[in-house]
C-alpha cells in the first residue's frame, strides 16, 4: 500500500511504493481508479491513471495488484466492443447509463455465460503450449481453446460440456486450464518463426489491391490530413479485408464513428462468407474524450487480442485509427513525467515504440506441435499535423511499414475517393506478391499494372504542359493519354464506398476493368495510326459503358467487358 | 467535504497561484480566492502535492498578494446549478447572471467537465437539420447530433452566418431548437449584435447565453464552453430538448489554454500550444450527439478564426480532426460580395450521407450535390487556365462550365441574410443551374431524377 503524493492531470506520483514493479497495475483512492506504474525511483512511483483523475488528492491510498496490465482471452471476444483497457462498453452502459462514470470495475469477459466446449484432445495426450485442446463455436467462428503458455505435459483430465470462461475444462500436469487465459498486453505473444510473405490481404478496393497491395502479415500506413478519408478507408478495410478476424481500434477518434461501425457491421455481410461482418470483429473504442492513458493502452490491448486469434491459426487484420493519437498520448504522459523531449515534444523513444508495435505484425509459424501458419496484418492510420508527413509519427511509421497509402487533401477536395495519391503511394510487397497475382489472377496482371502506372505518370508530366498551353495544343497521341488516364482515374481508381455494388470489387472484376481500359487505349492508339478521327474515339459510346462497369454486378462483368472489347475492336479500325 | 481556508500564497505567476501548506487539495477542485480588498475570485486546482497546490485563477490576478490573500478550498469540482429557468437568460463566462435576473437556484448541480458519452450508448445521427442555407443544406448537410465547425478569418461575416443558422434551423416537421450560445473573447460590438438579433427575432426566449467578452478575464474562457455544454446536455438528455450549441470564437479559447500552459512552463507544442490541446478540444467537441433512449440531442457549431487563413494552423487542424466536417469561409467570395461566403470545395459534412435521401430530404439530393460539386470544381479549374491562356482559347464545353461556376456562386451560394430556403428550393435551384450544362455532362445524377426534376428547366 502506498500513498498519493502529487497529482497533475492523468499522472500521479505515489510514495511508499517500494516493492512495486514497472508496468504493474495499481488501484487509487476510494473509487479504486485503475493506473499503471510507468517509472520508479526508490520508493516513489509515477503512475498513469486510466480514468479521469478529478477529485484525487494527496494522501489517497494506492493499492498494488501485483500484476501487469493484462487482457482476458477467451470466448466472448468476438462481437464485443471494449474500451482501451478491455472493459466491455455494453456492460458499462448497463451499470452507469449513457455516460462512462469513473471507477466502474467490470470483468472483460462475461463470467456467467456458458459456452459449449467440445474437447478435441484426449486424456493421456501429451501437449505443449499452443496446442488445441478443444473448440467453442463462438459466432460463426470456431474459437479454439489453446494450451496456455507455461503449461505442457500429459492431459490428466478433459471433458466436453457447458462451461463458463473460468470453469476448469482440463488438467495438464497438475495445472488447471480454463476457457479463458490472460496475457500482459505489452509483451508480444510468442511464435516459432516468421515466414516470408506469400499472399496479398485483399480489400476489394481497386487502388489498394491492384496498385499498392499489402501482404497477409504485412504492415501498412495511411497518413493524411483531416477530411481525406482515413476513416472511410479503414472502415472499408475492416468490412472487406480478406481476413478471418478483424480487430478494429478506434484510438482517440470520434465517438460517432464507432457508432457507425456498431450500427453498420451487424447489418453488413462478409462478401466471401456471406455471414454478418460483426461476427468476425472485435472493436476497441477509446474515443478522443476518454482518458488519455487508456488511449495509450488501447493499441496494445488490440494487438494482443489479434495475436491470440493468430495463435489459433487465423489470419487476422488489425486497423488502428489513429496511431497519431496514441503517439500524442505518449507525448502527454512523457511531458508530465518531465522527460527530455525529442522532436516536436514527442518522447525520444517514440520511434522504438512504433517499431515494436508494427513488428508484432507478421506471417508466422504459431506455437504448438503442428507447424500451422497464421498472420497478423496491421494497418495504421496516421494523422499528421497540418497534413505534413515530415513530422515524427509519420516518419517513424514509414520507416517500418512497407506500404504507404498517401492520402491527398487535393483529391478529397475534388471528391476523388478513395483520395489515395497514385504517384506518391508505394508497396514494397509487390515483388513478393507477383508470383501469387500471376498464378491467381492472370499472368499479365503485373504488366497491366505497370502499364497503367506508366500512363498515370505520363499524365502528370503532360498536365504541366496543359497548364501552360491548354489541352487542345497537344498532339493527338498525347491527348489520348489524357483521355485514357481520365478513365483510369475516374472509372477505375475512384470507388464509392457507399455504393452497394461498387463498395467491394473482386480481384477478377478489377482485372477485367483494367484490361478493358487498357484495351481501349491500345486500340485507340492503333486507330490513330490508321487515321481514325480523334473525335470518333473520344465520343465513343464504349467510354460510357466502361464508366458504368463499376456498378455492374460481378456475375455480369465478364460478359459486359467482352462486348465492350468487341465493339472497340470493330469501331476503332478503318 | 469540509471547506478549508489558507492564507499561505507563496507565489503568483501569471494566472497561477501557488499555495503552501495545503495537504490534500483535490485535482480540479474549485477554490475561492479572497483578495486583500475583499474581492472574490474563482479558481481551480491544476496540480496538487503534499504541502503545495497550484491554482489557476479565473480572472485578473491584479491586487493578489502573498500576505493577506486567502484561499478557500471547496472540496468539490466545479458544478453548475442547472434548470429550465436558464432559457432566456444571459450569463457571463463564469456562469454568473448579467441580465439583472435572479441567480439560478437548483438542486441539480452538474460537474462542468462532464463525463465521456459511452460510444456504445450513442446512436447514429441521422435527422436532417434544415438551416435554410443552400450551401449547407444541399452540399454540406448538417444532421442532429453532429459537430460542424465554421472555419473563418478575421473580418468575415461568420457571426451573421451563425445567427442566421440559429434563427432558421429546424428539423422538418418537428420541434424547434433551443440555442445555447457561448462567446469566448468576442468584442462588445459582436456581443451586442448577437443580443440584439436574438431579442429582435424572439430567439432569446429559447436561448441560453454565456458571454465572455474580450475585456473579460481570458482564463475564464476555459470555463465558458464547458458551462454551455453542461447546460446543453442537461436540456437535451434530461429535458428532451433539441439543442444547438454555438461556440465562438474557439481561437480565443485555445489562446487561453496556451496562456496557462506557458505560465506553467510546460514544453510547448506547435506554435506554442500545449501538446494536450487535441485531448482538451475533444472534451469539448465530443460533447455532441444523440444517444439511445433519449429524445433530446446536442448539435454543435463551433466557430473559429484561422490565423492568416491558414487551415494547417494547429487550431483549425486539431479541430478538423475531431469534428465531423467543416464549413470554410472564403475571403475571395466575400470580396465578390457573396454572402454567405462559403467555399464549398474545402467544406465537408462527414455525416451528410446519413441525413439525406428519399425519406429525409429528397431522392435526388445526393446526385444533385455531387453534380454541383463536380461542375463547380471543373469551372474553378478552368478559371486558372483562363488566367493563362485567356477565355478565347477555351472550347464551347469549357465555356459553359466557366459560366456555370459563376452562376453557382452568384445564385446558389449567394443568398439574403434573412432568406430561408427550403431544401426543395435549394435542390430545384441546383437543377435550374444544370440547364446551363450539356445534358451529356450530367453524369452524377440519375436519369430518372433528371426526367422528374431537371427537364423542365431546359429550354
Amino acid at each position: 500500500m502506498g500513498m498519493l503524493a502529487k497529482i497533475s492531470g492523468p499522472l500521479i506520483v505515489g510514495k511508499g511504493m517500494k516493492g512495486s514493479q514497472i508496468n504493474e497495475i495499481v488501484r487509487i483512492g476510494k473509487d479504486r481508479l485503475m493506473g499503471e506504474i510507468i517509472a520508479l525511483k526508490e520508493d516513489t512511483a509515477s503512475i498513469q491513471v486510466y480514468e479521469d483523475t478529478s477529485g484525487l488528492k494527496p494522501g489517497d491510498a494506492i493499492e498494488s495488484t501485483g500484476s501487469p496490465l493484462e487482457v482476458e482471452l477467451g470466448p466472448g471476444l468476438l462481437k464485443s466492443v471494449f474500451d482501451g483497457i478491455q472493459r466491455p462498453l455494453d456492460v458499462i452502459r448497463e451499470k452507469s447509463g449513457i455516460f462512462i462514470e469513473r471507477g466502474v470495475d467490470v470483468p472483460s469477459l462475461d463470467r456467467k455465460k456458458k459456452w459449449e466446449f467440445v474437447a478435441t484432445a484426449k486424456k493421456g495426450d501429451s501437449v505443449k503450449a499452443g496446442d488445441v485442446l478443444g473448440t467453442v463455436q463462438e459466432t460463426n467462428i470456431v474459437h479454439k481453446i489453446l494450451v496456455p503458455n507455461g503449461v505442457s505435459g500429459k492431459i490428466e483430465s478433459i471433458s466436453s460440456g457447458k462451461y463458463t470462461v473460468i470453469d476448469e475444462v482440463a488438467v495438464i500436469s497438475g495445472k488447471k486450464v480454463t476457457l479463458m487465459q490472460k496475457w500482459p498486453v505489452r509483451k508480444a505473444r510468442p511464435f516459432k518463426e516468421k515466414k516470408p510473405f506469400e499472399k496479398p490481404l485483399l480489400s476489394g478496393m481497386r487502388i489498394l489491391d491492384t496498385m499498392f497491395p499489402i501482404a497477409e502479415g504485412g504492415a501498412a500506413a495511411i497518413p493524411g490530413p483531416f477530411g481525406s478519408g482515413k476513416t472511410v478507408t479503414q472502415q472499408s478495410l475492416a468490412k472487406y479485408a480478406s481476413a478471418d478476424i478483424i480487430v478494429y481500434i478506434g484510438c482517440g477518434e470520434r465517438g460517432n464513428e464507432m457508432t457507425e461501425v456498431l450500427t453498420q457491421f451487424p447489418e453488413l455481410e462478409d462478401p466471401r462468407t456471406k455471414k454478418p461482418l460483426m461476427e468476425r470483429t472485435v472493436l476497441i473504442a477509446n474515443t478522443s474524450n476518454m482518458p488519455v492513458a487508456a488511449r495509450e493502452a488501447s493499441v496494445y490491448t488490440g494487438i494482443t487480442i489479434a495475436e491470440y486469434f493468430r495463435d489459433m491459426g487465423y489470419n487476422v487484420a488489425l486497423m488502428a485509427d489513429s496511431t497519431s493519437r496514441w503517439a500524442e498520448a505518449m507525448r502527454e504522459i512523457s511531458g508530465r513525467l518531465e522527460e527530455m523531449p525529442g522532436e516536436e515534444g514527442y518522447p525520444a523513444y517514440l520511434g522504438r515504440k512504433l517499431a515494436e508495435f508494427y513488428e508484432r505484425a507478421g506471417r508466422v509459424v504459431v506455437q504448438g506441435t503442428k507447424d500451422n501458419i497464421a498472420s497478423v496484418s496491421v494497418i495504421g492510420a496516421v494523422s499528421p499535423a497540418g497534413g505534413d508527413i515530415s513530422e515524427p509519427v509519420s516518419q517513424g511509421t514509414l520507416r517500418i511499414t512497407k506500404v504507404f497509402w498517401a492520402l491527398d487533401a487535393a483529391l478529397a477536395r475534388r471528391r476523388h475517393y478513395p483520395a489515395i495519391n497514385w504517384l506518391r503511394s508505394y508497396s514494397l510487397y509487390q515483388d513478393e506478391l507477383n508470383a501469387w497475382f500471376d498464378a491467381n489472377v492472370s499472368p499479365d496482371f503485373m504488366q497491366m499494372r505497370s502499364k497503367a502506372m506508366n500512363l498515370l505518370q505520363k499524365e502528370a508530366e503532360l498536365q504541366n504542359i496543359v497548364q501552360l498551353i491548354g489541352p487542345d495544343a497537344l498532339p493527338e497521341k498525347e491527348r489520348l493519354v489524357l483521355e485514357v488516364t481520365k478513365m483510369l482515374r475516374e472509372d477505375f481508381l475512384q470507388q464509392n464506398a457507399y455504393d452497394e455494388v461498387d463498395a467491394y470489387c473482386s480481384l477478377k472484376k478489377q482485372q477485367l476493368m483494367l484490361s478493358t481500359i487498357l484495351h481501349f487505349y491500345d486500340k485507340a492508339l492503333s486507330g490513330l495510326e490508321q487515321e481514325v478521327a480523334f473525335e470518333k474515339i473520344t465520343s465513343s459510346k464504349e467510354k460510357d459503358r466502361i464508366a458504368r462497369l463499376k456498378r455492374v454486378p460481378d456475375k455480369d462483368v465478364e460478359k459486359e467487358c467482352k462486348e465492350i472489347v468487341k465493339n472497340i475492336d470493330s469501331s476503332f479500325s478503318r | 467535504m469540509a471547506i478549508k481556508e489558507y492564507q499561505t500564497v507563496r507565489e503568483v505567476f501569471g494566472p497561477i497561484v501557488y499555495v503552501e501548506g495545503v495537504d490534500d487539495a483535490a485535482y480540479n477542485e474549485t477554490v475561492e480566492i479572497i483578495m486583500p480588498n475583499g474581492e472574490k475570485k474563482r479558481g481551480q486546482v491544476l496540480e496538487s502535492s503534499k504541502g503545495l497546490a497550484a491554482v489557476q485563477v479565473f480572472g485578473s490576478t491584479t491586487g493578489l498578494d502573498t500576505k493577506e490573500t486567502r484561499i478557500r478550498f471547496s472540496g468539490e469540482t466545479f458544478r453548475l446549478p442547472v434548470s429550465e429557468e436558464m432559457l432566456g437568460r444571459v450569463f457571463n463566462g463564469a456562469g454568473v447572471p448579467i441580465d439583472k435576473g435572479a441567480p439560478i437556484i437548483s438542486k441539480e448541480k452538474i460537474d462542468i467537465n462532464g463525463a465521456a458519452i459511452n460510444p456504445y450508448s450513442r446512436q447514429e445521427p441521422r435527422d436532417f437539420i434544415q438551416t435554410g442555407i443552400s450551401t449547407i443544406d444541399a452540399l454540406n448537410t448538417l444532421v442532429r447530433g453532429q459537430k460542424l465547425p465554421i472555419f473563418s478569418t478575421a473580418g468575415l461575416p461568420h457571426n451573421e452566418l451563425a445567427v442566421q443558422i440559429a434563427r432558421q434551423a429546424t428539423v422538418k416537421g418537428k420541434e424547434d431548437f433551443v440555442v445555447v450560445f457561448a462567446a469566448m473573447g468576442i468584442t462588445h460590438a459582436d456581443a451586442n449584435f448577437f443580443m440584439r438579433d436574438f431579442e429582435k427575432t424572439g430567439a432569446l426566449e429559447r436561448s441560453v447565453l454565456f458571454l465572455n467578452l474580450s475585456s473579460d478575464p481570458s482564463i475564464e474562457r476555459l470555463l465558458t464552453p464547458r458551462l454551455a455544454l453542461t447546460t446543453a446536455e442537461y436540456l437535451a438528455f434530461e429535458k428532451d430538448m433539441q439543442v444547438l450549441v454555438i461556440l465562438t470564437d474557439m481561437t480565443n479559447y485555445c489562446d487561453a489554454l496556451r496562456e496557462i500552459a506557458a505560465a506553467r512552463q510546460e514544453v510547448p507544442g506547435r506554435r506554442g500550444y500545449p501538446g494536450y490541446m487535441y485531448t482538451d478540444l475533444s472534451t469539448i467537441y465530443e460533447r455532441a450527439g444523440t444517444v439511445a433512449g433519449k429524445k433530446g440531442t446536442v448539435t454543435q457549431i463551433p466557430i473559429l478564426t484561422m490565423p492568416e487563413e491558414d487551415i494547417t494552423h494547429p487550431i483549425p487542424d486539431l479541430t478538423g480532426y475531431i469534428t465531423e466536417g467543416q464549413i470554410v469561409l472564403s475571403r475571395d467570395l466575400h470580396r465578390k460580395g457573396i454572402y454567405p461566403n462559403i467555399d464549398v470545395l474545402p467544406s465537408l459534412s462527414r455525416l451528410m450521407s446519413l441525413g439525406i435521401g428519399d425519406a429525409k430530404t429528397r431522392e435526388d439530393h445526393s446526385g444533385v450535390s455531387n453534380q454541383l460539386y463536380a461542375g463547380y470544381a471543373e469551372g474553378r479549374d478552368l478559371r486558372n487556365l483562363v488566367a493563362v491562356v485567356g477565355e478565347e482559347a477555351l472550347g464551347e464545353r469549357d465555356k459553359k462550365f466557366l459560366a456555370f461556376a459563376d452562376a453557382f456562386e452568384k445564385r446558389f451560394v449567394n443568398q439574403g441574410k434573412n432568406e430561408n430556403r427550403t431544401i426543395e428550393d435549394s435542390l430545384d435551384l441546383g437543377w435550374e443551374l444544370f440547364s446551363m450544362l450539356p445534358e451529356s455532362e450530367l453524369k452524377r445524377v440519375k436519369p430518372e431524377h433528371y426526367e422528374k426534376y431537371g427537364k423542365k428547366y431546359r429550354k
